[in-house]
């Protein structure tokens, strides 16, 4: 797989501010995006494009929208009571929010792993094989089992739990039951993993683990990451926006942001002087 | 620091703890005391409330317990063909019309050794079998027309007087024109049991019989079937209503004053006193939809709108426990609403809903005054077939039972002894 940081690359129209944009395909895009929960204006005029089979970072201090404005992309916000989206948000060039485009879909298109772990109460198979099901990805019982081991394999996990598929989900450890999580998100065969805060609520080594899996996971998916961690951020991916008080201050490659950023208010950010 | 406080302070220090050793103790030993009592007036109470229970328990079942006994007498019944087929052709309605009390009496006066002739002592052997003995030889025969012309030893039930007297419930003390037994009788009772022909068995009818105008013959049998399909009609119409508003209540509703003011009212439906549900099935089901009064159906319909409210109730409070990060956990890998409450929000409020139903059902089999609004008082005999047959309900039952106990006690009738277990006082 091409590595997306060698590809050349070069500046938007509105200058530093914007960062620089890839020249490689862009999977979803958001343009003009308002958020409103009530009358609070969550979000201001966010843009953004995430590349094709890459790791992008949305970084910032709390409730600076970072969160929100991931829920944005598989519509996760139609669930909370009160909230408004506006501005274009495409997926492949289709948009989101079309009244045509059938929500389910996208959400199969577009799969999501939460802050804190959260398996069904069922076993490790159902939980894995749940989405398939329910999608008709799986003709018999032989391609669902290939499936569930599949995702399993893929996120790490199957060495550990083969031999005890039928147990409960909530059996298994905190990092052992993101990773089962992951393999659910990725189940159902999605193009683009929304993670928000994957591994606040894990230990450094089932940290590490995860950080892992993302980087294997980006040669095949285009993957949001919603992170605390600004180490985190530089060490899985390739391109990182900075948010702070709804506004997205920031956008470029990882390495640029955090070694040479051009706002201050990054800059401040990075060194700890503000969040 | 420095040296000064350095110096001073492992005295302060130590004067300090002196100080604080002494109030801290006497801290512990209060709040120690006030655990104490507090444990104490929760072990009070409890045992107070058990008391309570084995005292009830203990009174109903020793009054109740001889109910479920009952004597019957031996007979070697001669199934004449004379008497019982005259006309040789076996039909149905020749067999259920023949005089099989005869038949009875003639072998009890043969056991007894009484003439026939005998008017006065006749009069008193009639009374030691039971007058409804002629059923159970009816069922007999029916059932097997092989034993017409044979002599069967048939135990059949005794008069409720003699049942009262081989329980104790009779005072042979009192002088004969008091009592309902006559020396007589008593004396052939205590023969018959000296030989083993009256014999006390397990009361199996009071399960099965239905209600009747004679004590011994009479059973819960009617009661419980009508019970149990009231009971049916609760838990098929008002758990799934129940369910359904709940779940669209918490997951469908919008939150705006519409949805507030169902809510207050539903919680208020709770409250209403049951006699009001009774008034509303008496006036819309039975005076304008027109369904047959005293029917199962009636009563059921009448409890399910009772139960409703309890039932939606719980189902909301089990739905909202269900943590929001299992339907965030379903919409995000692609499921639709209706696929996430019903494939994971449902099945993990289950325990929930099912505690509401059966609460709601266990007050519903209780509930009397509604009932007796519609009209399931009546007195049923035969057991009811499908829902909408008459029937009447367990705590019906009691109330009926006590009432005729009333009367029988101020008309000098032994009470049915069963009716004992139903109301130990006088």
């Amino acid at each position: 797989m091409v590595d997306p940081l060698t590809i050349p690359h070069h500046n938007g129209a509105n200058g530093a501010v914007n960062g620089s944009q890839s020249k490689i395909a862009a999977r979803v895009a958001a343009v003009d995006c308002n958020v409103y929960y009530g009358d609070k204006h969550a979000l201001k005029n966010v843009s953004v494009s995430v590349p094709d089979r890459a790791v992008m970072a949305f970084i910032g201090p709390s409730g600076c929208g970072k969160s929100t404005f991931l829920r944005c992309f598989n519509r996760m916000n139609d669930t909370i009571v009160g909230c408004r989206v506006t501005g274009k948000i495409t997926l492949d060039g289709e948009d989101v929010y079309d009244p045509k485009l059938d929500v389910v879909q996208l959400r199969q298109r577009v799969g999501m792993v939460f802050q804190k772990a959260n398996p069904f109460p069922k076993s490790i198979y159902d939980n894995v094989s749940y989405g398939p099901r329910i999608h008709g990805l799986a003709a018999d019982k032989a391609e669902l089992d290939q499936i569930v081991e599949t995702s399993l394999k893929k996120a790490g996990l199957w060495d550990e739990v083969k031999d005890r598929l039928k147990e409960a989900g909530t059996g298994l450890s905190g990092g052992q039951q993101q990773r089962l999580c992951i393999a659910r998100a990725i189940a159902v065969g999605p193009e683009v993993i929304l993670m928000d805060e994957p591994c606040s609520a894990l230990d450094p080594i089932a940290t590490a683990r995860i950080e892992e899996l993302i980087d294997e996971l980006r040669l095949n998916y285009s993957i949001i990451i919603v992170t605390h961690s600004m180490q985190q951020a530089a060490r899985v991916s390739q391109r990182t926006s900075f948010f702070h008080l709804g506004n997205m201050v920031e956008e470029g490659e990882t390495q640029q942001i955090f070694m040479a950023p051009t706002d201050k208010r990054t800059q401040d950010y990075i060194t700890g002087r503000i969040g | 620091m420095t040296d000064v406080t350095a110096e001073h302070a492992p005295e302060r220090t130590a004067a300090r703890s002196a100080f604080d050793a002494a109030a801290m103790a006497a801290r512990v030993a209060k709040r120690r005391a006030a655990e104490w009592r507090f444990q104490a007036y929760g072990i009070a109470a409890i045992s107070f409330g058990l008391f309570c229970v084995l005292m009830l328990f203990g009174v109903i079942i020793s009054k109740g317990l001889p109910a479920f006994w009952q004597s019957a007498i031996q007979l070697d019944v001669a199934l004449d063909p004379a008497v019982v087929d005259a006309a040789g052709a076996r039909s149905h309605d020749d067999l259920m019309a023949a005089d099989y009390e005869s038949l009875i009496r003639a072998a009890l006066y043969k056991k007894l050794g009484i003439a026939p002739e005998d008017a006065a002592k006749t009069a008193l052997a009639d009374d030691l079998v039971s007058s409804g003995a002629d059923v159970d030889v009816r069922q007999l025969v029916l059932d097997n027309h092989a034993v017409i012309g044979t002599t069967q030893r048939i135990w059949l039930l005794t008069h409720d007087t003699v049942d009262a007297v081989l329980k104790g419930a009779i005072d042979r003390k009192v002088p004969e024109s008091n009592r309902q037994i006559k020396d007589q009788q008593l004396a052939w009772v205590d023969q018959l049991v000296a030989d083993g022909a009256i014999k006390s068995g397990f009361n199996w009818g009071l399960f099965t019989r239905g209600a009747s105008s004679k004590p011994e013959t009479a059973g819960l049998g009617v009661a419980a079937i009508g019970s149990f399909f009231m009971m049916l009609t609760v838990l098929l119409v008002a758990v799934p209503l129940g369910v359904a508003a709940a779940i669209y209540l918490e997951e469908f509703a919008p939150k705006n004053r519409w949805t507030d003011l169902i809510e207050v009212n539903i919680s208020n439906l709770a409250a209403v006193p049951s006699i009001v549900f009774g008034l509303l099935g008496l006036a819309i089901l039975i005076n304008f939809v027109g369904l047959p009064r005293s029917a199962s159906l009636v009563g059921g319909l009448v409890l399910a709108l009772m139960t409703l409210p309890t039932v939606i109730i719980a189902a909301r409070a089990a739905i909202t426990a269900v943590p929001p990060s299992i339907r965030q956990a379903a919409l995000g890998i692609g499921a639709s609403k209706m696929q996430s409450i019903f494939h994971h929000v449902l099945p993990l409020a289950m325990p929930g809903i099912l505690t509401g139903t059966i609460i709601g059902l266990a007050k519903a089999l209780g509930e009397t005054a509604p009932l007796l609004m519609i009209g399931m008082v009546a007195f049923v005999v035969d057991y009811p077939k499908t829902p909408m047959d008459p029937a009447t309900a367990l705590p019906v039952q009691i109330y009926m039972c006590r009432r005729r106990r009333s009367e029988a006690l101020l008309s000098a009738r032994p009470a049915p002894p069963w009716c004992c277990c139903c109301s130990c006082w006088r």
